[in-house]
């Protein structure tokens, strides 16, 4: 039964691929995939594949499951079930081809670190030994910098550096040893509208230089709305993955949701109202993905521009 | 206050009569001071950067009891102070991986170690002087064993240090990403307790568990004031920590006071230098960037 709703799902994913990605070659390919904690089943027979260049944004309620599918394809979290594949073979711990941005946390003080530093661990940090000064590594890291538009600030010390500032250290860091694939979880998060808008053009225009996927976790897709090719939305245990157009839409959300979603589009942005706690015994936050707007926290209609 | 003789205090403070025998005869303090500054410098970047200074004066008390335990039995102090602070480290390295679990433990573990370490110095019927020392550090009582096995630990920390430098920084700093990029981020930890404990336990045979903080915590702390690149800040926080302690035991030497307020002097007065020198050029704007941006 699980092999026919894999199969049916993926002839279905064939059938509408984005044009421009299409004749890309498979970066990621996910067949299958459950994840499952004890009793909870956080989604099942996940399908999809992430083609090089191709900028997916992956949504979801809190708790959906979006930063365990992360984990999964960093080698950090087994699946339940299914395959999942990076560059044609299994995925494995700690692989170097794999970047991964986390959501910006500042920066501790304690700790020696300016900007360079940060952007040279992503070069060698994973290595025993001493980080002896070598002018391979430093015009590396120097190259790194100048990419993500962080020459500026790089002998400064990180924690005294602003959160969008930070995140494009880690930009940085995260392209180190030339990944075929980024994972981004929540990047945006705690940045101000300026900030979000930066980081993620800069994440945009990497991957269309490098050829990058990008799997890009938001609870808010406009920032980036303009910049996906394809949208992941987890819910209920189920997925759907089609362009933002095809997805976001009442009908799509409100069946997968199992309960009536309303999709609002206004003025370039998408609000999603109506969504329903992820799972029960929570701390009871709902979240409406997508309706989330800085400046007017609670309301559900807001608009900017 | 009156009762007070100026005169006869300050010669038990400060005595340089015949300094010159005394320095051949405390020579062995001397090195214990140089290496142990060595250590707790180096290993000190590392409790900031991973904010275990609390951790750090919860294994010291355990150190306590244990070289505590280890006078009153005759096992030795050095082996019971090693097997106080390596328990400790475990304990908090195991149970404590969250900041907040770890703070608990070790609250609920130091008082435990403290009293447990008192009550062996009740019973045992030595000298009183050896008693303190533990608490408040002993200058006098290296000899040339007990100066070998300090050595010999001391190296063990710091060639551990050196083969995990790199991947303990980029654990420290930025565990998600770290463990994303394969880093064994919970074995370093492990890793990084066990040396932390053995740095304990030579600290606490020169400086006494009350005041290890002063010689793992205040010399990092200082040179994190005043630098944030990683290869200056542990080359001062060594520098200032050898600065305290072979500083202090030089100062103490003629005197009657035991060694660790020359010790904690020194290296606060340090660090009060370094918080000065950082409040200046902030207020001259010195930050290392290359350019005034204006922030959007
Ligand atoms: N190792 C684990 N063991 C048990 N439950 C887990 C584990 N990892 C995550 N979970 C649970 O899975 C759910 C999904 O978590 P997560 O992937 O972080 O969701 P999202 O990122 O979409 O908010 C959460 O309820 C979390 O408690
Ligand atoms: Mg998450």
């Amino acid at each position: 039964m699980k092999i026919f709703g894999a199969k049916s799902a993926r002839a279905g994913l064939d059938k509408a691929p984005s044009p421009r990605n299409a004749p890309r070659h498979v970066v990621l390919r996910v067949r299958g995939g459950a994840l499952q904690f004890g009793e909870r089943r956080l989604w099942h027979d996940l399908d999809f594949d992430v083609r090089a260049g191709e900028f997916i944004a992956v949504l979801g309620a809190n708790g959906s499951g979006k930063s365990s599918l992360l984990k999964v394809i960093l080698g950090q979290q087994q699946l339940s079930a299914g395959t999942m594949a990076f560059e044609g073979s299994p995925v494995t711990r700690g692989n170097r081809r794999i970047g991964y941005i986390p959501q910006q946390k500042l920066a501790d003080e304690g700790a020696p670190l300016r900007g360079r530093d940060l952007v040279a661990l992503g070069v060698d940090g994973h290595r025993f030994g001493l980080p002896l000064p070598r002018a391979a590594r430093r015009r590396e890291v120097d190259v790194l910098l100048e990419s993500v538009g962080a020459s500026e600030f790089a002998n400064v010390a990180v924690s005294t550096l602003s959160g969008g500032e930070q995140q494009r250290l880690r930009v940085g860091q995260a392209l180190a040893g030339d990944p075929r694939l980024l994972l981004c979880d929540e990047p945006l998060l705690s940045l101000d509208l300026a900030h979000q808008r930066a980081v993620s053009e800069l994440i945009d225009t990497h991957r269309r230089q490098r050829d990058l996927g990008v799997l890009f976790v938001t609870h808010d897709i406009n920032p980036v709305l303009d910049m996906v090719d394809r949208v992941l939305y987890l819910a209920g245990g189920s997925f759907r993955i089609g362009t933002p157009d095809e997805v976001l839409r009442s009908e799509v959300l409100s069946e997968l949701y199992g309960s009536p979603v309303d999709v609002i589009r206004t003025r370039g942005r998408v609000i999603v109202v109506g969504v329903p706690d992820a799972h029960h015994g929570h701390d009871g936050h709902v979240h409406h993905d997508g309706d989330h707007v800085p400046d007017a926290p609670g309301s559900g209609d807001g608009v900017r521009r | 206050m009156s009762d007070i003789d100026w005169a006869d205090l300050w010669s038990q403070v400060f005595n340089f009569t015949d300094y010159g025998e005394l320095l051949v005869l405390l020579q062995n303090s001397i090195i214990a001071g140089a290496v142990l500054g060595i250590v707790g410098g180096l290993i000190g970047v590392f409790v900031m950067s991973r904010d275990m200074a609390f951790a750090v004066h919860g294994i010291s008390e355990l150190s306590f009891a244990g070289a505590s335990a280890g006078l009153l039995f005759g096992v030795g102090v050095v082996e019971g102070s090693l097997v106080g602070s390596i328990v400790a480290a475990l304990i908090i390295g195991f149970l404590g991986a969250k900041s907040r679990d770890r703070n608990s433990i070790i609250a609920v573990l130091m008082p435990f170690g403290l009293g447990l370490g008192i009550l062996c110095l009740a019973l045992y019927p030595g000298r009183s002087a050896n008693k303190f020392g533990l608490l408040t550090g002993q200058i006098v009582a290296v000899d040339d064993p007990r100066l070998n096995s300090l050595i010999a630990i001391s190296i063990v920390v710091v060639i551990g240090l050196l083969v995990v430098w790199r991947p303990l920084t980029f654990a420290s700093v930025d565990a998600d990403v770290a463990s994303a990029r394969g880093v064994p981020v919970r074995t370093l930890s492990i890793v990084f307790m066990l040396l932390l404990g053995l740095a304990v336990a030579v600290s606490v045979q020169v400086v006494g568990s009350l005041l290890v903080l002063s010689i793992l915590v205040t010399p990092a702390a200082a040179a994190l004031r005043v630098s944030s690149s990683p290869i200056v800040v542990p080359l001062l926080s060594m520098l200032f920590a050898v600065l305290s302690l072979v500083g202090g035991i030089m100062l103490a030497l003629g005197g009657s006071v035991p060694i660790s307020p020359y010790v904690t002097t020194i290296s606060f007065a340090i660090y009060v230098v370094c918080r000065i020198i950082a409040a200046s050029r902030a207020r001259r704007g010195v930050s290392g960037r290359r350019l005034v941006a204006l922030d959007a």
